[in-house]
This record gives structure tokens, C-alpha cells and sequence, in this order.
């Protein structure tokens, strides 16, 4: 789709041009068809998660900005929070439910950032042993009940 | 969305015409629905030669009308006018604000004139046209002559040609029209679709969407979803529950009533599901999620097959009749299916097949006893509502074996007319049943008193009556003895059907006077 190309041209330029405090994109990861990325994320100082580094991969459908993107924690380091399982899938209602084609990778960095900030207890969420042993590889295709948004 | 508000539900039905008319493309959609209907209005001559439903009756006082897809539309746009005389605001608005309050006119009045209207509005999702139309007014004037960039595909636009609805949310069409489309097509929302900005929740209206939308498909689509919840949040309203029909049913008060669609199904309009006299609803539900339970379950898929209580031979059964007789040449006895018992004392008057002994189960002194106990009372119900419904299912066999039967005796000298109690017995037979399967229901809920008692009797009466016709109808017909037998079941269905009826008064007697009394808190 013609409009979903000029749409992540859009995105990409701007994420590479002002990015979101702590927030790079990996250029390698970028393909030619712009399908899958892979963005740095450090965690903010002052925060429990200072000093530490994470990898964010957003994979986008033909059909994105409509549908929403597809986005994980990989790599070594997945973060130890309540809302982020340790397969890399992330509790995040903007992700599904709350998705909007009006958000943006940038959005999307954006409250992740503010919601590994804002945690004040590195834990798994309660059910992570059983979720990783039962999901589907997909996130997406989970039915999340969203823990409580204040965590 | 500054369009004349009466062009939307013109338009929409234009739309549809068009789409007759344009052949291919949308023969999966009006064409079918026009196709379906013309073949379940031929579908109840059809099932009306063999089924027992056409003998149910319906109590004058309880009218009802079955609507096709057509007349439900255009039963919510008399709705939505009717309301607009009074509260003048545009349809589309009134629609959701309808939709809001369920389709109840009389609360969105109370609310509406309850003075401040601002809360009503925001509450609903949309935001109230009164101060729409200001900030448009203000928004052409600002924005007309410059460029402005759609944020979801990141092109730029003269401001005038993006759009949205009266939160100020403005988008270019064409992603209007995707947004729109995957909600609709992908998502299967109609009446929820909020604004495509993030976090507004601002709903948009038919109107928007029918002037956004490209595909004629899409638009039917969005129109089926509106019909769909309008009769899902009207109360007077409810969808036939066959799957393939798509008539609803529109009453004019709630009662504990039987409906009829006109593709012969017949439900309960409470709870849409078989007509289920004499228990109600709630406790018809308890019911069957306490059958839904695992280990419950497991234990009456046991309860399916038996052993001949004499010579332990394994027993399946294969008709309605509870009168098991021991294929083993050897053994051949006589014994109720449903008790074990031997069959021998069941056709005389101190038959009591159907009355657990509580005083027995009482007895039982410990918690794991007492458990038992529960589980076997339970076990008791379960296997004799089992047991009717199972020989329910063997309807259509016994419709067409019976049906064998008539043609072979009109070629024995028998007129039509003669060999019609055959059919009738039938008719009755599957009416008893169907009863008599939901009295253990109720009886499982009922407290131990006078009038349970009573209820207990006359359930007793009848499945031993039942019970008699079933054998007859099932074993003891043959050609030969045709005039001698005709009598004797043409006695024992009118005595079943007055049975029948004794029970069910009883039953509502006892509901009007509140004389039932239940295990259960409801
Ligand atoms: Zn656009
Ligand atoms: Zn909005
Ligand atoms: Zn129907
Ligand atoms: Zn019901």
C-alpha cells in the first residue's frame, strides 16, 4: 500500500532526526521494504532501570497504520518490569485494544519509556511462567487482560 | 457531516438498491438475504406435515410480530423519528443517544429534560450539536485557505478537504475510509466506532460513516452491525435463535412466554432458548451450568448406557420408551429404564418411578455422605431430564416409522382422515416429553411442600401415561390390530394432553400465588 510506504519514510525520518530521549533506531535493522525495525532503548537515568540496555523490534503489517504494529522486547536484555513477560511481550493496551492510527513508533517509544520509568519494583508479572509456556509467538494474538495501568 | 441529516437513512437505502442492481459484486449480500427469506417463508408448509411444534399453544393475550431484516430497519428509523419530534436533534445523534438507553425512549426524556444536558452527552460519546455547530463554524473559517498535513498517512491537504466528527479531529478521507473499514470489516464494530484520533472517545455517527465509506460491501456491513445491536439492546426485541434465520421477534410487554418465528422455531422470548415450561429462565440456566460442571458431566455420560438389571448384559438404548426389555433370549426382562426397576409395577397406581426418597437421602449422617447424597439426588434429575431428551431426539424416527404405518393402513382400507391419530398421538407424545423433561428441572429447585407434592403426582401421572402411548405407538401397532388399538390410543393421548395441561395450571397457579418455594437464592 502506497500510503503506508510514505507513512514509515515519515516515521523513520523523524525518529532519525529528533529522536525521543534514550531512544535510537538500530539502521541495519531497517529493511529496503521498511517492514521491521529494531530501535535501541536506554534505560532513563534515575530510574531502576539506569544504565541498562534494551532492544525494541516493531514489525508492521501491510495494513499498518490501521493495524497496529507488532512490538517485543529481544535480545540479552528483556526488563525485568511487572507489565513485560520474559518471552519480550509487553502488556501495553495502546499495543491492541487502545490502538490508534493515529500513534506513531514514536508514540509508541514514548510510553514504553514512561512505563519502564515509572516502575518502582523490578518483577514479572504474577502469571509470566505460565503466559511464556502458552502464548503464541504473536502478541497480538493474545487476549490481554491489562494489568493495573499504575504500575 | 454539515450535509442534510434526512439524506443519511435515504441514502443508505438507495445504497442498497444500487447494490441489487449492480449483479456480481453484491450478490453475497442483499441478493442472499432476499434468497433466504423467500426460503423460510416456504419452510414451515414443509415441517408442518410431521412436527409436534405446530400442536403448541399460545396464549392470546401475549401478541407478537416476526420482522424481517427489512422491517427491523425501518422499525428503528420510527423509532428514531418518533423520538426527534420531541427532542430535535439530528437522527444519527438520536441514534446513538437511543442506543445509549437501550432503545427506552421514556429514559432518554427524563434524562434529556432533567436540565443539564452536558453530562448526558459525554456520557454517550458524542458531543452535543448545540456547540458542534459553533466550533465547525469556526474551524472552516480558520482553516480554509491553508495546508494542513493528515497525521495518519503523512500527506498534506487543503484543510478544507480533511475531516472528522465534532471533536475537531481531522483526518484526510481516504484514511477515514480505512479506519472505518478495518473497524467494521476486521473488527465487526458498528455502533462503537470511536474517533480515530488516540484516547477520544468520541463515537462516530452513522452519518460520518456512510459518507466516508467507499464500498458498498463496507456500508451493508455497518448496516447489519446497527440492526444487529439494535435488537440486541431492545428489550422488546429478539433475534430468532436458529442460526441461519435472520427474523427477530418484537413483543409488546415481557412475559414467560412462548414465540414462534416464521421459520417454525419456537423459543422462550426471555431467554431465546426452546420453550422450556414449566421451570423459568433462571432456574433453567442454573440448570444447565450445573451440567456444563466437568465432573457432573462425566458422571451421566456413564448414565447413557446400562446393565440389564437380571443378566447384566450392556444396554443401549434406541427409542423413546422406557420400557426396556432384555434383548438376551436367555434373560428378556422387564424393567424401566429409568429406575431399573421391574417394568411390571410401572402401569399400575402405585408406580413412583418418578419421586426420589428424600426421607433416605436424609438419612445420611456425615458430610461425605451428605455429599453423596447431593450428588445422587442430583444424578436422579440429570438422568430423567437425560432420558426424555434423549427420547426427544428419537422424534423424527418415530415421525417417520409412524408415518410408514399410515400409508400401509390407507392401503388397507383405511381413509386418510381414519389414520390421522396416529400423527396427532405423536404430536402429544413429543409435547409430554418435551414437558415432562423440564418438570425434573424444576423439581430438582423445588422445597419439600403441599403443593410440590401435589406437583410430584401430577408429574407422575403423566410420564406413566407418557410412558403407555410411547408403547404404543412404538411396538404395539401392526396392521392387524389397528381398529381394536385405535381406541386405546386415541383414550390415552387425549388423557396425556389433559395431563398435560392439569400440570402446567397447576404450575402457574402455584407462580401467581407464589406457593413454590426453591433450593436455590435466585
Ligand atoms: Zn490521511
Ligand atoms: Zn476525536
Ligand atoms: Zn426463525
Ligand atoms: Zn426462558
Amino acid at each position: 500500500m502506497a500510503s503506508m510506504q510514505k507513512r514509515l519514510q515519515r516515521e523513520l525520518k523523524s525518529i532519525q532526526t529528533e529522536p525521543p530521549p534514550g531512544v535510537s533506531i538500530n539502521q541495519n535493522s531497517v529493511g529496503s521494504s521498511l517492514t521491521q525495525w529494531i530501535v535501541d532503548m536506554e534505560g532513563a537515568s534515575g530510574t531502576l532501570y539506569e544504565g541498562e540496555k534494551f532492544q525494541l523490534q516493531f514489525k508492521f503489517s501491510s495494513k499498518y497504520p490501521f493495524d497496529s504494529p507488532e512490538v517485543t522486547f529481544i535480545g540479552p536484555n528483556i526488563p525485568i518490569h511487572p507489565h513485560v513477560y520474559s518471552n519480550g511481550h509487553i502488556c501495553l493496551s495502546i499495543l491492541t485494544e487502545d490502538w490508534s492510527p493515529a500513534l506513531s513508533v514514536q508514540s509508541v517509544c514514548l510510553s514504553i519509556v514512561s512505563m519502564l520509568s515509572s516502575c518502582t519494583e523490578k518483577k514479572r508479572p504474577p502469571d509470566n511462567s505460565l503466559y511464556v509456556k502458552t502464548c503464541s509467538k504473536n502478541p497480538k494474538k493474545t487476549k490481554w487482560w491489562y494489568h493495573d495501568e499504575k504500575v | 457531516m454539515e450535509s442534510e441529516e434526512e439524506v443519511l437513512y435515504n441514502e443508505s437505502e438507495e445504497e442498497e438498491e444500487d447494490e441489487d442492481d449492480s449483479g456480481n459484486e453484491s450478490s453475497g449480500g442483499d441478493d442472499d438475504d432476499g434468497l433466504s427469506v423467500a426460503l423460510l417463508d416456504s419452510e414451515p408448509t414443509v415441517s408442518a406435515n410431521m412436527s409436534s411444534k405446530d400442536k403448541m399453544d399460545f396464549d392470546e393475550d401475549f401478541p407478537f410480530e416476526v420482522l424481517t431484516t427489512e422491517q427491523i430497519m425501518q422499525h428503528m428509523q420510527d423509532c428514531i423519528k418518533e423520538v426527534n419530534n420531541v427532542v430535535q436533534l439530528p437522527p444519527t445523534i438520536t441514534r446513538i443517544l437511543l442506543n445509549h438507553f437501550k432503545w427506552d425512549k421514556e429514559k432518554l426524556y427524563e434524562r434529556y429534560y432533567d436540565g443539564d444536558r452536558g453530562p448526558l452527552f459525554s456520557e454517550a460519546h458524542i458531543i452535543d450539536p448545540a456547540e458542534a455547530y459553533n466550533n465547525q463554524q469556526i474551524k472552516k473559517l480558520s482553516y480554509s485557505h491553508e495546508m494542513e498535513t493528515c497525521i495518519i498517512c503523512c500527506r498534506d491537504f487543503p484543510a478544507s478537504m480533511l475531516t472528522g466528527l465534532a471533536c475537531g479531529h481531522r483526518f484526510c478521507k481516504d484514511c477515514w475510509n480505512h479506519y472505518l473499514t478495518t473497524k467494521i470489516m476486521e473488527e465487526g464494530m458498528g455502533n462503537k466506532i470511536s474517533c480515530a484520533a488516540h484516547a477520544c472517545d468520541i463515537l462516530v455517527d452513522d452519518q460520518t460513516v456512510m459518507n466516508l465509506i467507499t464500498d458498498n460491501k463496507v456500508k451493508l456491513r455497518y448496516q447489519h452491525l446497527i440492526t444487529n445491536s439494535f435488537v440486541e439492546c431492545n428489550r422488546l426485541l429478539r433475534w430468532c435463535p436458529k442460526p441461519e434465520c435472520s427474523h427477530s421477534i418484537k413483543v409488546q410487554y415481557l412475559d414467560f412466554q412462548p414465540v414462534k418465528c416464521t421459520c417454525g422455531t419456537i423459543f422462550c422470548f426471555l431467554c431465546g432458548e426452546n420453550w422450556h415450561e414449566p421451570v423459568k429462565c433462571d432456574l433453567l440456566k442454573l440448570w444447565r451450568k450445573k451440567c456444563d460442571d466437568d465432573s457432573e458431566t462425566s458422571n451421566w455420560i456413564a448414565a447413557n448406557t446400562k446393565e440389564c438389571p437380571q443378566c447384566n448384559v450392556t444396554i443401549e438404548k434406541d427409542g423413546g420408551c422406557n420400557h426396556m426389555i432384555c434383548k438376551n433370549q436367555n434373560c428378556k426382562a422387564d424393567f424401566c429404564w429409568q429406575c431399573l426397576g421391574p417394568w411390571e409395577p410401572h402401569g399400575t397406581s402405585w408406580y413412583s418411578c418418578n419421586r426420589y426418597d428424600e426421607h433416605e437421602a436424609k438419612a445420611a449422617r456425615d458430610a461425605q455422605e451428605r455429599s453423596r447424597a447431593a450428588l445422587q439426588r442430583y444424578l436422579f434429575y440429570c438422568n430423567r431430564y437425560m432420558n426424555h431428551m434423549q427420547s426427544l431426539k428419537f422424534e423424527h424416527k418415530l415421525y417417520a416409522s409412524i408415518k410408514e404405518k399410515m400409508e400401509e393402513m390407507q392401503q388397507h382400507n383405511m381413509s386418510w382422515i381414519e389414520v390421522q391419530f396416529l400423527k396427532k398421538a405423536v404430536d402429544v407424545l413429543c409435547l409430554c416429553r418435551e414437558t415432562l423433561m423440564y418438570t425434573y428441572v424444576f423439581a430438582y429447585y423445588l422445597v419439600k411442600n403441599n403443593q410440590s407434592i401435589i406437583f410430584e403426582d401430577n408429574q407422575k401421572d403423566l410420564e406413566s401415561a407418557t410412558e403407555t402411548l410411547s408403547e404404543y405407538l412404538e411396538r404395539d401397532i401392526t396392521k392387524d390390530n389397528i381398529v381394536d388399538i385405535k381406541q386405546k390410543v386415541q383414550d390415552k393421548y387425549r388423557y396425556c394432553d389433559s395431563r398435560r395441561k392439569v400440570l402446567l395450571q397447576h404450575v402457574h397457579e402455584g407462580y401467581d400465588k407464589d406457593l413454590w418455594e426453591y433450593s436455590v437464592k435466585l
